[in-house]
């Protein structure tokens, strides 16, 4: 690891008076799961790391009758075992799919939503683009994106949270460059496609952090998670999908359907959204819903297969908001 | 030579003050400069668990805590498991029940195992390994482990019980605020 100064700031004002507005001279420390592994590989080399553990108002959630926020520095596991989280199932859900103990309860949910993708060639060194793309279409892309991927990114978003919470309609609250700019913005806006190297995957400057996000009340919305997986073991998914519905009077009246795992960015699929809002949920209109979603795909040389695991996702994450899955691996 | 910062922490009930760089993981901390052999490096990027130890009682990849964020925490290590020459109910079953081979993860497992079982003492071999995922043996084919876990889990719930039969202050009842 390159040597570094750290700085533990007690406030947020403090925070963005330490952050660089240059890229790559500042990065933000949050439980250091994905971090501290990319500082070691020299793949990040800040020359100054803040860390928000000292930060007392980025532990809190607060709720109130039309939304919870959720502190940056909140634990996955605070999350899930914290009352409110019952309201949201697709964000439990999914916290409840990481099968590690020790990320978990060392993961906050602001890191989670802001890691750096897994993509073997960015890990290797060889850039978010790595050689615009030709690396992965050349190479292996068994793990790469089967939508949004006609241009140099080839990547997937790598956030097992992202497809729960863009559902749910979370927002961010983002702090930042100065000690008074405050941005609320949709965590489906949040995320970008990046077409250069110099853009990061999130629209966050440099000089800006997340400090909260904020989950409206579901006001009856049902909602469920569900990811594909390799085995049960500590692997991200391969695909994953998580949906929200409005039912009324057995038809679907609204629906979020995203999917994780498959895209550069969490990909809401209007396809799905289209063919399940006005039907009500059944087998037959999930698998449609499915069918729907994977219709768009465009699949690279190696991963042909996750467009039928797709299908399955948003089928099984229809069936699980409505109560009618059983689970199943 | 880089800036060194000082850091004081609880390291298995006892004050200790260190210096280290920014730059260096608590598992460097602990075994370098503090000769805490205990906690192994494996893999040193948070897949296999072996550094695992309980910060603030909740179990960490101490390659990837940055020993300068360990300020003011309280940590446990495979060393502060015993109580003194008596086997904690895990290291025990471990032993008895040869759930290792080489060695290298059961530092890793016991750790975990402990936060583990601290919150479900009776954990079916389902959760258990799921729960333990995040630790990975290559040796053992990790059924003599599940038992393991499960039967100190057993144990513990039973010495548990006998404590809460005797009166306060008793050694069973200490045993079991340590275990707990």
């Amino acid at each position: 690891m390159k040597a570094f100064e750290y700085a533990a700031p007690r406030s947020e004002s403090e925070v963005l008076e330490l952050l660089s507005g240059e890229a790559g001279h500042t990065e933000v420390l949050a439980g250091g799961t994905d971090l501290v592994g990319l500082m070691k590989k020299m793949i990040v080399t800040p020359d100054r790391v803040v860390s928000l553990s000292r930060v007392a108002s980025l532990k809190k959630i607060e709720a109130d009758s039309t939304a919870v926020r959720v502190g940056a520095m909140v634990s996955l596991d605070e999350l899930a075992e914290n009352p409110v989280s019952e309201f949201y199932p697709a964000i439990r859900q999914a916290i409840d799919e990481i099968a590690s103990l020790q990320l978990r309860s060392q993961g906050t949910l602001g890191g989670e939503l802001c890691q750096r993708p897994r993509c073997w060639y960015f890990r290797d060194g060889h850039g978010l683009l790595a050689a615009r793309g030709k690396d992965v279409v050349e190479g292996d892309s068994r793990f790469h994106a089967i939508f949004g991927n006609a241009g140099p990114a080839k990547f997937v978003c790598p956030s097992r949270l992202a497809p729960a919470l863009v559902a749910l309609d979370a927002r961010l609250r983002i702090l930042g460059p100065h000690s008074n700019d405050e941005t609320l913005m949709p965590l489906e806006a949040f995320y970008r496609t990046p077409k250069s190297e110099r853009e990061r995957e999130f629209l966050l400057d440099p000089n800006q952090f997340v400090a909260q996000v904020i989950l409206p009340h579901p006001e009856g919305r049902l909602s469920a998670s569900y990811e594909v997986r390799h085995g049960a073991g500590p692997e991200y998914p391969l695909v994953s999908a998580a949906s929200s519905i409005l039912v009324e009077r057995g038809r679907v009246v609204e629906a979020r359907v995203v999917l994780g795992q498959v895209a550069p960015t969490p990909w809401i699929s209007r396809e799905a959204i289209d063919a399940i809002v006005g039907r009500p949920v059944t087998p037959e209109t999930a698998e449609a819903a499915g069918e729907a979603a994977a219709s768009v795909a465009t699949p690279l040389r190696d991963n042909e297969y996750k467009v039928r695991l797709a299908k399955v996702a948003v089928k099984r994450s229809l069936l699980k908001a409505a109560g009618l899955e059983t689970g199943g691996f | 030579m880089a800036k060194k910062t000082h850091v004081a922490t609880t390291i298995n009930g006892e004050p200790m003050e260190f210096l280290c760089e920014a730059r260096q993981s608590l598992l460097e901390v602990l075994r370098d400069n503090l000769a805490m052999t205990g906690s192994k490096e494996g893999c040193n990027n948070g897949n296999c668990g072996a550094c695992t130890v309980l910060l603030d009682g909740q179990p960490v990849d101490s390659c990837l805590v940055l020993a300068v964020e360990a300020e003011g925490a309280e940590i446990t290590t495979v060393e502060g498991i015993a109580d003194d020459s008596r086997l904690h109910p895990i290291q025990q079953c471990f032993l008895e029940e040869a759930a290792l081979q080489c060695g290298v993860c059961t530092p890793g497992f016991i750790v975990t195992a402990k936060a583990l079982l601290d919150r479900n003492p009776t954990p079916s071999e389902h959760e258990i390994r799921f729960q333990l995922a995040g630790n990975l043996c290559r040796c053992t084919g990790y059924d003599k482990i599940i038992r393991a876990v499960q039967d100190a889990g057993k144990r513990m719930a039973a010495e548990a019980r006998g404590a809460s039969t005797t009166t306060n202050g008793s050694p069973a009842r200490q045993q079991q605020k340590q275990a707990t």
